[in-house]
């Protein structure tokens, strides 16, 4: 067998301090006890041969290189793109389990469009006295130009990435709602080929439930969504800033495999009240846009005047129901992280139910006497950028050295308001193959979410991310996180 | 299909082709350097004109041509935007761009070619490494040729891809006999010499077909001969007429295809017309050079109303 598991976690054991010993670890639980998800695997990585494992994970690096699922670190030449590295142990979830969860994630999903209709309409939220006035007034967020507006179908957040961590057996925390453009669905899909190629006999052994039907089911939930003017069967495209953005990879990917034009900006302009791209037979209406660019870009003549991403016009063709724009511009204000903290009310109020998800208790810093806790207990505490995205300029208090903690407290003294806190969760681990045998790291989960007039569709699974440092609780694939397929197994 | 995408296409098969080619001018250059005794720094200035490189490399070496220097410019140097390193990676973000249209075999010849190249070419390369670099370059092409034709559909897409290849192609052939229509002149002639041999035998190397010309015409390079295979001969995949009957084909199925005929399809059956409706015999009395002139013109030409036609930009 791979090295040893309990070797691994003793030896990590001494390192570790006090809040990581208490490690929920998917694989072995927290009493080393082999749990059943895992039961079939353990026995063949038991039989494997550690060499031939490893020789697979260097393979599984040239799938990758070879495929071009890169991405482009901002700042760098073109030249130098990068893999986000790929560990061949899959982290599994009991179908059971799994059922929980996508009820809690459907349950939420449907909260935040609701949220969305409601603050763009009449805003009984804050009427009812649940949510404060300014917490949508003064959030950058908060999109204008939005009031008012239905998009097609009622449907404001397309695709939603719901980040969740795990710290139990039975709990499982929402870390963050994406409700703008969440990215890293073509990992999802291309880890489960890459482990379906190298591992066929995985998959005879295993019943895990398929992800590839994904793009037909984004495709199908993107047309629901036509807007009036689409007379015929809907055009969808995808909308990219281009090969230099780092998550080009996936526009691309996305639009082949759903059949879709891939249009940037300079391809788009608006032709006879409709949003047209240029073919070489002239210019022809799109209806559907799956953008993959900021509000703020998507059109220089409402919004970011310097934008060349995104189309001038298209805001006005949008509110005419000439277009259906995914997600819906100013869906933001549902996923800052000062909302957040909101969002157990939010759910109970458009659904009438406790939340089925936690929510990680939150201290909002604008509030003085939440500050001051912050401030006393910084070097036990997460501390993130309300707008803040990608893991950066964000604190890990117990991983902090004096010098970071006393920086950060001048930071939160100088701009309260920007920033939210939360206690240091024990992130559950999943092992990885490293080249002394398996070893455990911290992970957390985005499953991707559909929605559509029709319903809700949530993959099986999703992208585990994980941190491939010892001991690392940051997992942004930006500072050093890879990717693991994720399975979720037939009940 | 988008028109960016066609214009994608295009521009990723003409700089495929053009890496080739380039390799290939290398090739001949280096064997009649290594096969003459004089004057082999003439020769590599007469590949950088072909190549259409000469007035970079001259401003970026003060005029001074040599060998090491020649090859590494057309080779590897990022300054030289039609270096084979610039356009292997011209090639592949053009196919980053138009990927939604390519299959997963032509995309991945095309990304590993350019991973192979920029590690083959990554530093200065020595004169022994030289044949195996120049081979690499031409079997990843070929390799991206092999799976468009393997895997594509006969459609739009490959239409816009033929004509990128053809029209750089034709290009690229006429430049060749542009640069050393002198060594075909009958007035030139010491013919049969030593000199003239070498020169002969490069021209066809050039063109990768000193095999295609003796299956075809014989032992003896004769400069009629040369120039009729190279301007006339519609069996050899290179030539002018060739290329030009390719190019007018492929515009032909756009028409088919979309139902309108434009202006790009007039000046190729024009294009066609000048190169067919001439003898050999009648190209050199008329004069090559001139001929060989005007065809480049129609060439840039159809290149850039084809650009408009097909809405490559906005």
């Amino acid at each position: 067998m791979i090295g040893g598991m309990e070797q691994s976690q003793s030896s990590q054991g001494q390192t570790q301090s006090q809040s990581q010993s208490q490690t929920f670890d998917e694989m072995w639980g927290r009493e080393n006890l082999l749990r059943p998800p895992y039961a079939d695997l353990a026995d063949w990585i038991e039989h494997e041969d550690p060499r031939r494992l490893r020789k697979k994970q260097r393979e599984a690096e040239q799938v990758f290189r070879l495929t071009g699922i890169t991405f482009n670190v901002y700042g760098q030449a073109a030249a130098a793109e990068r893999l986000i590295p790929f560990d061949i142990i899959p982290r599994i979830i009991a179908g059971r389990e799994w059922a929980r969860l996508a009820r809690g994630i459907e349950q939420r999903v449907r909260a935040i469009n609701a949220f969305l209709h409601d603050i763009y309409h009449r805003q009984e939220i804050v009427r009812a006295g649940r949510l404060p006035a300014e917490m949508v007034a003064r959030n950058d967020a908060f999109e204008p130009k939005m009031i008012g507006v239905t998009p097609p179908g009622g449907v404001y957040t397309h695709i939603v990435g719901t980040d969740l961590v795990r710290t139990g057996d039975d709990s499982f925390y929402v870390l963050e709602d994406n409700a703008r453009t969440p990215s890293g669905v073509s990992y999802m899909l291309e880890n489960r080929e890459t482990m379906l190629h190298m591992f066929p006999e995985l998959f005879s052994r295993n019943h895990v439930q398929p992800v590839s039907n994904y793009p037909r089911a984004l495709r199908r939930s993107l047309a629901a969504c036509a807007p009036p003017a689409c007379t015929g069967t809907p055009r969808v495209a995808v909308l990219t800033p281009g090969i230099y953005n780092s998550a080009y990879y996936e526009h691309s990917f996305l639009a082949d495999k759903m059949g879709v034009e891939l249009v940037e900006g300079h391809d788009l302009r608006v032709v006879d009240g409709r949003v047209a791209m240029r073919t070489t037979q002239g210019y022809q209406p799109i209806d559907v846009l799956y953008r993959r660019i900021d509000d703020a870009y998507l059109d220089p003549m409402n919004f970011n005047p310097e934008s060349a991403l995104g189309v001038p016009g298209i805001m006005d063709v949008y509110r005419a129901g000439g277009i259906t724009i995914a997600n819906a511009p100013g869906t933001g204000v549902a996923d800052d992280k000062a909302i957040y903290s909101y969002m157990p009310d939010i759910v109970e109020f458009y659904t009438g139910e406790k939340a089925i998800l936690q929510n990680v208790p939150t201290w909002r810093c604008s509030d003085p006497s939440s500050l001051q806790y912050v401030l006393d207990n910084l070097a036990e505490l997460v501390v993130k950028e309300v707008h803040g995205s990608g893991g950066y300029g964000m604190l890990i208090g117990p991983a902090a050295s004096k010098k970071e903690l006393s920086e950060f407290r001048r930071k939160l003294m100088a701009r309260p308001g920007n920033y939210i806190a939360q206690p240091t969760l024990a992130l559950s681990t999943v092992p990885i193959l490293t080249n002394a045998g398996l070893a455990p790291r911290h992970v957390d989960l985005r499953p991707f979410v559909l929605v559509s007039p029709a319903g809700i569709d949530i993959t099986p699974g999703g992208l585990t991310r994980v941190a491939l440092k010892k001991g690392s609780l940051v997992v942004n694939s930006s500072q050093g996180g890879g990717t693991k397929d994720t399975w979720v197994l037939e009940e | 299909m988008l028109g960016k995408t066609a214009g994608g296409l295009y521009w990723m098969f003409r700089y495929l082709e053009r890496s080739e080619n380039t390799a290939r001018l290398i090739a001949a250059g280096q064997r009649i350097a290594l096969t003459r005794s004089s004057s082999a720094d003439d020769e590599w200035m007469s590949v950088l004109q072909t190549a259409a490189v000469e007035q970079g490399y001259l401003a970026a070496y003060d005029g001074e041509v040599s060998r090491d220097n020649a090859i590494d410019w057309l080779l590897r140097d990022r300054d030289n935007s039609s270096s084979v390193m610039s356009v292997i990676e011209a090639a592949r973000n053009n196919a980053r761009v138009v990927r939604t249209a390519l299959t997963r075999e032509v995309w991945e010849s095309v990304n590993e070619a350019w991973m192979t190249l920029k590690a083959a070419l990554a530093r200065k390369v020595p004169e022994r490494d030289l044949p195996e670099v120049l081979a690499l370059i031409r079997q990843r092409t070929a390799f991206v040729r092999g799976a468009m034709t393997g895997t594509m559909l006969r459609n739009d897409i490959y239409n816009f891809a033929r004509i990128g290849t053809f029209i750089e192609r034709a290009d690229n052939t006429a430049r060749i006999l542009d640069v050393k229509y002198y060594v075909l002149l009958p007035s030139a002639i010491g013919v049969g010499s030593a000199v003239d041999n070498v020169q002969w035998e490069s021209i066809l190397r050039s063109v990768s077909a000193e095999g295609g010309f003796r299956l075809t015409y014989g032992q003896d390079a004769r400069p009629r001969e040369i120039a009729q295979f190279l301007i006339l001969d519609k069996r050899m995949p290179r030539s002018l007429s060739f290329c030009a009957d390719k190019i007018r084909d492929n515009l032909g199925y756009l028409v088919a295809d979309y139902g309108d005929r434009m202006k790009s399809h007039d000046m190729a059956d024009k294009m066609c017309l000048n190169v067919m409706s001439h003898g050999v015999d009648e190209i050199f009395e008329l004069g090559l050079h001139e001929f060989i002139q005007g065809f480049l013109g129609n060439v840039a030409e159809l290149g850039g109303q084809i650009e408009i036609d097909y809405r490559f930009s906005a």
